[in-house]
C-alpha cells in the first residue's frame, strides 16, 4: 500500500496523515505542490488538510491549479483512489472532482471539537469496514465546512449512493455543526474512487488522544 | 482598461455573512433593512486593447478561478 499525500504552502495535516497511514503499515511519500508527477504504484492520493495559499479567493481555489493537481486529476482518471481531507476535500470541490462546495460555517465560527458521525455509505473502498448505521466520534476543524449542493444534486448523490457521512450526535441522531445540506458530513464520486469529507480521521489514531475510530475508517483503503 | 467584478452567492444559497450583519444592523436600529448580501469585489488592471476582448477574457477568468459558479453567481463591469 503505497500513499502520496500532497503539500501546499499552507498545509498543516500532512505529518498527522503520514503517521496515520504508516501505523497501518502503509509507505508514504509527501509530495510538494510544484511536482507534476506522483510516484508511480501509488495506490492513494492524500489530499491533506490545512490553509493551502491562506483560503485566500476561497478554500481550496488557487491550490486546485497547482502543478501536483494535474497529476491527482490524471490519477483519478485512471480510476485511482483519491482521499482529500478538510481543506483537502475543499481542493476536490473545487477541483470539480467532487460535487458540491463547502461554504462558511452558517454560525460563522471556526469549529474544533470531536463530534460523532454516521455511516450512510458503505458500499465503497473508505467505509467497507464500517456498517451502515455506524457511529463514530472524529474530530472536526474548519471554517469552510458547510457542505452545499442543489436540490438536483443532492438527489443525485442519494441515487448513487455517495453520501458517506452525516454529522450526529452520540446515539445517531442529526446533529448539524456548520449548516450543510442534510448534515452531510463527507461524500465520493459517481465512481466511487474519490472520496472526501470534512472531519479528520487521521488524528483519531489512539484512544489515549480521544479517539482510535479513524483506524476502522482509514484501513478501508488496505482491503482489496 | 480596468475591469470590476462583483462575486456573490447565488439566490437561494443561505448568505450567513449577510444575515449576520443584517441582525447587526437591526440592532443598531437600522430597521428599515430588507436583506443584505455580503460578496466581494475583485478590480482588474488590464492590458486588453477593447472592451469586447476584456470582457472575454474576465468571463473565462470568473468561471475558472474568480467565482466557484456551484455557489455564486459574478457582474462583470469594464470601466476604461
Amino acid at each position: 500500500m503505497k500513499v502520496s499525500i500532497i503539500q501546499f504552502p499552507g498545509t498543516n495535516c500532512e505529518y498527522d496523515t503520514q503517521y496515520a497511514f504508516e501505523k497501518l503499515g502503509a509507505t508514504t511519500e509527501i509530495v510538494w505542490h510544484k511536482e507534476t508527477s506522483i510516484a508511480g504504484g501509488t495506490d492513494l492520493v492524500v489530499v491533506a488538510g490545512g490553509f493551502s495559499y491562506g483560503d485566500y479567493l476561497r478554500s481550496g481555489a488557487i491550490a486546485r491549479f497547482s502543478p501536483v493537481m494535474q497529476a491527482v486529476e490524471a490519477h483519478a482518471a485512471r480510476g485511482g483512489k483519491v482521499l482529500g481531507i478538510c481543506n483537502g476535500f475543499q481542493v476536490l470541490t473545487e477541483s470539480r472532482l467532487l460535487p458540491g462546495a463547502l461554504k462558511r460555517n452558517e454560525h460563522l465560527h471556526f469549529i474544533s471539537r470531536h463530534h460523532h458521525l454516521k455511516v450512510v455509505g458503505n458500499e465503497n473502498t473508505f467505509l467497507q469496514k464500517l456498517n451502515k448505521g455506524d457511529v463514530v466520534n472524529i474530530p472536526i476543524a474548519h471554517h469552510d465546512g458547510n457542505y452545499y449542493i442543489d436540490p438536483d444534486g443532492l438527489k443525485a448523490l442519494y441515487d448513487n449512493d455517495q453520501v458517506l457521512l452525516h454529522y450526529c450526535d452520540s446515539k445517531g441522531n442529526v446533529s448539524n455543526p456548520n449548516g450543510s445540506v442534510d448534515a452531510i458530513a463527507g461524500v465520493c464520486n459517481a465512481a466511487k474512487n474519490v472520496f472526501g469529507l470534512m472531519p479528520h480521521p487521521e488524528r483519531a489514531m489512539e484512544a489515549i488522544l480521544g479517539s482510535a475510530d479513524g483506524k476502522a475508517m482509514l484501513e478501508g483503503f488496505f482491503a482489496s | 482598461m480596468k475591469a470590476i467584478v462583483n462575486v456573490f452567492l447565488k439566490q437561494g444559497v443561505l448568505d450567513s455573512q449577510g444575515k449576520a450583519v443584517h441582525h447587526a444592523l437591526n440592532s443598531l436600529k437600522f430597521d428599515g433593512v430588507n436583506d443584505v448580501r455580503v460578496g466581494k469585489q475583485i478590480v482588474l488592471d488590464l492590458t486588453a486593447a477593447d472592451e469586447a476582448s476584456a470582457k472575454a477574457e474576465v468571463t473565462e477568468m470568473c468561471e475558472s478561478l474568480l467565482a466557484n459558479t456551484v455557489i455564486e453567481d459574478y457582474v462583470i463591469e469594464i470601466v476604461s
